[in-house]
């Protein structure tokens, strides 16, 4: 018995990643083996509408889970939620246990959790490179007493320089190094955003619709990209409308909508899922479309507005 | 000796405004003997203090200083009877102006009032008088209560000027989100355009009505002038797709570009429409059947049913309510159909034209200065941001609020020679504390 | 009409220490705005916090002189610490506006009647700057032909302008750093800064205190040269001068203000002194169309008309790089 407990243990830590997911419940909420991020009854109202209403959610670590639903059902809002960039009505929630609650964004970043923006937020007048060496983490020359004595920076900047230039040639954004971020494509950008959170280090990897706006042909190399950030055991979490990539790149998959979280599971379970289906197409599809609620439509596009001008 | 008691209604725009009742003293001209060269005589009296047969007690000892063109020229003190003989070498316009500093204890300047006045040095001699419409209490004559009646009765009429103002100035940045510093010149343009219609209009057969035509044609004007703007500057770089920051950039320029352009016009003395200083003032106005004191009733009216009128005009009409679209939200206004610059345009018009009425209405009540729209521009940012930006319920509160904290500020503690500063703290305190102002919504903010 | 005197003229204040004032207040905002996007529009508060600064402590507290220079550094970093704290999280328009507020009440409460006793009201102070004048090493003035300076402003210039180099040398060095990086990208977009792990408050507080602190030394140079601090020097309308020197040089390049600055005075004092020869007795604009007053007034017309076509068709000034300008005026 002594030896079938330690047993159990041995194989609970060995569920990291896409294998500890096989065979956990497609219930919302579900236990994973081996959660790195949990967020338990997290609410966020604007105005009288409630935009996220997550009683509980673990993110497996090492996996690539993706956030799905219908448009206003609070996928990005959640995100903002976790990563500090705005603050839940309710609920608690922690990254490899501690908790965040109250933490600032830059704080989240540097516990190890990045996050890219549905909008991306490449900084223009910038250089490509310029925007890789801001990623790097812990440089001395970004404190204002140190920076005017380049001896005592210089150093570490031609190791992050090095560690960028390695990042930008994975990416295949070698050649627009000196390039401003500003005159980069729309996919360019995901691509840089992306190589530039690969700067912080970060256990968890939060992207926020990589894949809109991004031209077919780049589509597959930054599928590639992202499945490699699993390889390296960084977790990912993503926001996407892209059924395609959902399906072909994700380990799990939760479904929001109406700001709850309505399903979870592998990809072809979900898919198949009629939650998931009513989510979409509407719990009353076969009804009526005159007993919808106008009002609270109304409300739905206002809080959306809202949340606009709230992320502006 | 003729003894005239003004009772003046005199502000300086957007720094001070005061209205002087009882106690005043008045400085007059008196027949005192005179040297032979060219000088200017004035008499001071202290009206709150007279003597056994009701004469006003002369003031010795207070120091006048007269300056031409901004150089000082020439300075006296008073004598035993109050007269102080002060020689000029030439004619033409002077100022003669009272050292508060030198005035006996217990006797103070009533509140900011100009303690200067301009005389026209017409004749060779001694006859040409200083008129000061300087107010003087005697400080421990003032009560509370009726300080605090004065106050109101100013800061109302303050409020609802500045109100008109901040309406207009709501109404552009609700529309075009532009933060507009050449608002103030707005109003210095509509003041300098009543002043020099009814400069033109006062000596004619029109004289009856001149200060009336002279606003209205001011007013229009301004609306005029709102149009030319957006259509030559804004508008234009609107479409240009140029940033918020560079546009407010730009209305710095524009607002140091009219002021000095109004001054090259107008020079940066102070005016008063149709004669303020001297008689002619109230005989003015009685062309009009109205008593001097009528001036703060009729812009009180003035001002509340423009307001109204511009209220329900947003309210009810078309227009407004398209204007309301607008400003809630540009890009879903234009996806639903509506003209957006055509709305920003006649933003522009009757914003323009609000606050050129709110100069007129202050050319009124108070005086006319090139500079009267600079001092009064942040005192509208106050107003507009305590109530909430380019919120039009919200700058009409704000405006109040502001207005009379203005007046009432020093009942207070305010300290009287810095009355700018109540309704300034008060907007960095609203700004820190509640960004969206007192009736914005919170959503509107980023 | 003498060029040759115009050209003195716009020389002499343009090299002179009127210039140097401004180039300081500049530097501080080409920091605030042009690195790090801080819209602030009471830089002249923080000049006049570092001219009180000296002398108040000098005069009032009776304070040794270089107790009142100490304090000319302090009181800026105090005002920006003030400030900052609050008002840092605000949209830009709203920092303007806050700022441009405080250094008017600044203004205010410096020239009120009422705090006589401890800023001397609108007569201001003075009798502070006694160790400055003796410090002056040189016994006579410098005359270069065109040019000419007495002994004081010689004095009152080479302290000035070695000031200047040293406030463009730390900018220079600092903008060049990983520290100036994060400046520039709190200006691009703060949230993508944030998302990296970067503290942008903090940030925000090192320039705004930095680039006040620098704006202070304009000040404590103006209550050194002209040795009295009186408030209607610091009026909004510096604030706006020091931004139209900025814009003009190009926001965002070490030199910028400096160039800006310079090319301001020049054209102030020239087209003052063109005008002020062309109209009047002997000028060739008649007296109907242009006096006296009015022809001192022309250069202010223009320098408001200037700002706004900067901004319009080159807001990257003179030598700034349109890529990299902070404004997106387009």
């Amino acid at each position: 018995m002594d030896a079938d407990m330690t047993d159990q243990t041995k194989t609970d830590t060995a569920q990291t990643g896409p294998a500890g997911l096989v065979g956990v419940s497609t219930e919302p909420g579900a236990k994973k083996p081996d959660p790195i991020l949990v967020a338990d009854s997290i609410t966020r109202t604007f105005g009288g509408l409630t935009a996220v209403d997550v009683e509980h959610v673990e993110i497996q670590r090492g996996a690539i889970t993706a956030l799905i639903g219908p448009n206003g059902a609070g996928k990005t809002t959640f995100f903002n939620l976790l990563t500090g960039f705005d603050q839940p009505n309710t609920g608690s929630w922690s990254l490899e246990g501690k908790s965040l609650k109250g933490v600032a964004p830059y704080k989240v970043a540097r516990l190890g959790m990045v996050r890219t923006f549905q909008l991306t937020k490449v900084l223009a007048k910038l250089t490509v490179i310029e925007n890789m060496r801001l990623g790097a983490t812990g440089q001395k020359g970004e404190r204002i007493w140190a920076a005017p004595f380049k001896f005592l920076w210089g150093k570490q900047e031609d190791e992050v320089t090095n560690k960028a230039d390695e990042l930008l040639a994975r990416f295949m954004l070698d050649k627009k190094r000196e390039d401003f971020a500003g005159s980069l494509s729309g996919g360019q950008r995901k691509l840089l955003e992306m190589a530039r959170a690969l700067m912080v280090d970060p256990e968890v990897v939060m992207l926020d619709e990589p894949m809109a706006g991004v031209n077919p042909a780049l589509k597959q190399s930054l599928l590639g990209h992202v499945k490699s950030l699993r390889d390296e055991g960084r977790t990912v979490l993503f926001v996407e409308h892209d059924m395609d990539m959902v399906r072909d790149i994700s380990d799990w998959v939760i479904v929001m909508a109406q700001g709850k979280i309505v399903a979870e599971g592998t990809p072809e379970s979900v898919m198949a899922d009629q939650r998931v289906i009513d989510a979409y197409l509407g719990a009353h599809h076969d009804t009526d479309l005159s007993e919808l609620d106008e009002a609270r439509l109304e409300a739905e596009v206002e809080a959306e507005i809202a949340q606009e001008e709230d992320s502006k | 000796m003729r003894k005239r008691l003004y009772r003046v209604l005199v502000a300086l725009i957007g720094a001070l405004m005061v209205l002087m009742v009882g106690s005043t003293v008045a400085a007059q001209a008196t027949e005192t003997p005179p040297p032979d060269a060219t000088a200017i005589q004035v008499t001071l009296q202290d009206e709150a203090n007279k003597d056994a047969q009701g004469n006003p007690k002369p003031i010795e000892g207070v120091t006048l200083v007269v300056t031409k063109d901004g150089d000082k020229v020439g300075e006296g003190v008073t004598d035993a009877k109050g007269v102080a003989i002060i020689e000029v070498e030439e004619l033409g316009k002077h100022v003669v102006s009272l050292d508060e500093k030198s005035l006996p204890s217990g006797t103070v300047l009533d509140e900011n009032t100009k303690n200067e006045a301009t005389v026209q040095v017409r004749f060779q001699g001694p006859n040409n008088r200083a008129i000061f419409p300087i107010g003087v209490t005697a400080g421990e004559q003032s009560s509370f209560g009726k300080d605090l009646a004065q106050n109101l009765r100013a800061g109302i009429v303050f409020a609802l000027v500045l109100c008109l103002a901040a309406l207009g100035f709501s109404l552009i940045f609700g529309t075009t989100g532009l933060s507009n510093f050449a608002h103030g010149e707005l109003l210095t343009f509509g003041a300098l355009m009543a002043w020099t219609f009814d400069q033109l209009f006062k000596t004619g057969g029109l004289a009856t009505v001149s200060v009336i035509l002279a606003g209205i044609i001011a007013v229009v004007l301004g609306g005029v002038g709102g149009y030319v703007q957006d259509k030559v500057l804004w508008g234009p770089l609107r479409r240009r797709g140029t940033g918020l920051i560079a546009m407010m950039i730009v209305s710095i320029g524009l607002s140091i570009f009219l002021r000095y352009l109004y001054q090259y016009f107008y020079s940066s003395s102070t005016r008063s429409v149709s004669q303020y200083s001297g008689q002619q003032r109230e005989e003015h106005w009685y062309y009009l059947g109205l008593a001097f004191a009528d001036r703060e009733a009729i812009t009180v009216l003035i001002s509340i049913v423009t307001i109204t009128v511009v209220c329900l005009w947003l309210a009810k009409s078309r227009m407004g309510k398209a204007m309301r679209a607008v400003s809630d939200n540009p890009a879903l206004a234009a996806s639903s159909g509506l003209r957006v610059d055509g709305v920003i345009t006649n933003a522009w018009v009757i914003g323009a034209a609000l606050t050129a009425l709110s100069g007129v209405l202050y050319a009124l009540t108070l005086q006319v200065n090139v500079f009267m729209g600079m001092r009064i521009l942040l005192v509208i940012f106050a107003a507009v941001t305590l109530g909430g930006l380019g919120t039009i319920w919200g700058s009409l509160v704000g405006s109040l609020v502001i207005g009379l904290v203005y007046e009432l500020g020093p009942l207070f503690g305010v300290p009287t020679s810095i009355k700018e500063v109540g309704p300034l703290l008060i907007m960095i305190v609203i700004l820190l504390v509640r960004p969206q102002g007192i009736l914005g919504r919170k959503e509107r903010l980023g | 009409m003498d060029i040759l005197d115009i050209l003195r003229a716009a020389l002499q204040q343009a090299l002179g220490p009127q210039a140097i004032v401004f180039v300081l207040a500049a530097i501080g905002l080409n920091i605030h705005f042009g690195y790090t996007g801080l819209l602030n529009f009471g830089q002249a508060g923080f000049v006049a916090a570092g001219a009180y600064g000296m002398a108040v402590t000098v005069v009032t507290f009776d304070a040794p002189f270089w107790i009142g220079v100490l304090m000319a550094i302090v009181a800026p970093l105090v005002l920006a610490v003030i400030l900052g704290v609050p008002t840092l999280r605000l949209r830009a328009d709203y920092l303007a506006i806050v700022t441009i507020a405080a250094a008017e009440v600044l203004r205010f409460v410096f020239g009120a009647v009422e705090t006589k006793d401890t800023f001397g009201g609108s007569n201001g102070l003075n009798g502070y700057a006694k160790p400055f004048q003796e410090a002056n090493p040189f016994s006579s003035g410098l005359d270069l032909g065109i040019v000419s300076f007495g002994r004081n402003d010689l004095w009152s210039l080479t302290v000035g302008w070695a000031l200047v180099a040293l406030c463009c040398l730390l900018v220079w060095a600092l903008m060049r750093s990983p520290w100036g990086r994060v400046l520039r990208s709190i200006r691009e977009d703060e949230d993508a800064v944030r998302s990296l792990g970067k503290n942008v408050f903090a940030y925000k507080m090192q320039a705004l205190a930095l680039g006040g602190v620098i704006g202070g030394l304009g000040g404590l140079f103006l209550a050194l040269k002209q040795a009295s601090v009186v408030p209607s020097d610091y009026s909004t309308l510096m604030t706006f001068y020091a931004f139209a020197a900025l814009l003009l040089g190009g926001a965002g390049r070490v030199m910028g203000p400096v160039i800006g600055a310079f090319v301001f005075w020049f054209l102030i004092a020239g087209l003052g002194s063109f005008f002020s020869q062309s109209a009047g007795d002997g000028g060739w604009i008649p007296e109907v169309i242009m006096t006296d007053t009015q022809a001192s007034l022309i250069r202010y017309i223009m320098l408001g008309l200037a700002i706004m076509l900067l901004m319009i068709f080159r807001p990257q000034g003179i030598i700034g790089d349109r890529r990299e300008i902070a404004i997106d005026g387009r």
